[in-house]
């Protein structure tokens, strides 16, 4: 129990000053998001069981691969910011921040990880 | 994290049935929230019966022939029964709204279902505890702010821009809007609300305020104002009409605007 005014609890710890960059950033990579998933969608779709010869070549041009890399880097890092949305909705102190943290390292591991695999069959043939 | 189940105490139990009014032919049956802090009872749901050919066309009617003529410990606020006032703000078949200004037939269930506006602290049955609700609106400085000297007469404003305060100022505070956003359940301890965000945007596009960059630095915040998700459940419940999630998109673009 402690004895706060109302307008003491309402006022908290003050403005954060922040929140607008989190915010341009998510709608400018929706937007990004929504021209590129497809185009995506479609040259996975095309490779999907063609063998592997033929997605090979398909990745080793420069358009699919430079179109699956944006879609890795700017798609992680929507989701980064999505999820710490989601997360800070419904979570408290501790588990919040451990929860990001997670979050930022399975992110960033993706797109590690995305990228090492893109860039092996783009550039190692 | 998020409380899914509530405690023992808080779950509600089926209440009293009382008595249908003798006489009565026209009767509509009313399933009422009751909760009493002194008695250390669970809250209940307690069953009434109002004659509607002896009562007046709203809710709030029904609510004051029960007090009347039923149950006198029914607790409720309510003043000036035309919409103005905001105090008999409640759920009212699932919707938060205004009771003196929602007809009985309004509602086309068979049962009419009231409860307390949702995720508040419940003061005794209809009546929620409003003070964080108040002091948010506090503390947006619901008031004109100004550092030139007060001109002679008055503080002039265009037609066009008094015309951008409509369907801002009408909002009367009932809260309807704020307890019907699911982020205000979540984090109304640090998000203000659709209320509390209209009032501030109100301030801001005001052309005879001159603290607009201060408004808007103390609204920029991950919670306080970017907590909006754009559900729009405060538009669609709003009981006078108002959309306060567009107040709210138009804060953001101002934030943007600033920065870029």
């Amino acid at each position: 129990m402690r004895y706060l005014t109302d307008r003491k609890r309402a006022e908290g710890h003050g403005a954060a000053h922040s929140g607008t960059g989190h915010h341009w950033y998510m709608q400018v990579s929706a937007f990004g998001l929504a021209l590129i998933v497809p185009t995506f969608i479609v040259i996975f779709g095309r490779a999907l069981g063609s063998g592997y010869e033929n997605v090979i070549e398909t990745f080793s041009h420069p358009i699919p691969a430079i179109v699956t890399g944006l879609v890795l880097l700017v798609g992680m890092q929507h989701f980064r910011r999505g999820a710490q949305v989601m997360i800070e909705d419904y979570t408290r102190k501790s588990t919040r921040k451990v929860l990001i943290m997670c979050v930022i390292v399975l992110s960033y591991g993706l797109t590690a990880t995305g990228l090492y695999a893109l860039g092996k069959i783009a550039l190692g043939h | 994290m998020v409380q899914l189940t509530l405690p023992k105490n808080s779950k509600i139990v089926t209440g009293k049935t009382w008595p249908k009014p003798e006489g009565g032919t026209n009767l509509r049956q009313f399933q009422i929230y009751r909760w009493n802090p002194d008695d250390g009872q669970n809250p209940r749901v307690d069953t009434y019966f109002v004659d509607l050919d002896d009562c007046g066309p709203m809710i709030l009617d029904a609510l004051l022939y029960i007090k009347n003529k039923i149950d006198p410990t029914l607790t409720f606020r309510r003043s000036c029964r035309e919409g103005i006032c905001g105090s008999c703000a409640m759920n009212i078949d699932g919707i938060n709204t205004l009771a003196c200004i929602y007809g009985i037939d309004e509602v086309r269930k068979d049962v009419v279902k009231i409860y307390p506006l949702p995720h508040m602290a419940v003061v005794k049955d209809l009546v929620p505890d409003l003070n964080h609700f108040y002091a948010q609106h506090a503390s947006i400085m619901p008031w004109l702010e100004t550092k030139t000297p007060a001109p002679q007469k008055e503080w002039r404003q265009s037609i066009e821009d008094r015309k951008k305060l409509d369907g801002l100022y009408e909002c009367v505070m009932c809260a309807s809007c704020s307890t019907s956003c699911p982020s205000y359940w979540w984090n109304s301890d640090r998000y203000l609300g659709p209320a509390a965000l209209l009032h501030a945007y109100r301030w801001i596009i005001d052309s005879r305020d001159e603290a607009t960059g201060e408004r808007l630095d103390d609204l920029e915040d991950p919670f306080k104002l970017y907590r909006c998700h754009t559900i729009m459940n405060c538009a669609k419940t709003c009981p006078k009409g108002l959309n306060p999630a567009k107040a709210i998109a138009k804060i953001k673009h101002m934030m943007v605007e600033r920065q870029l």
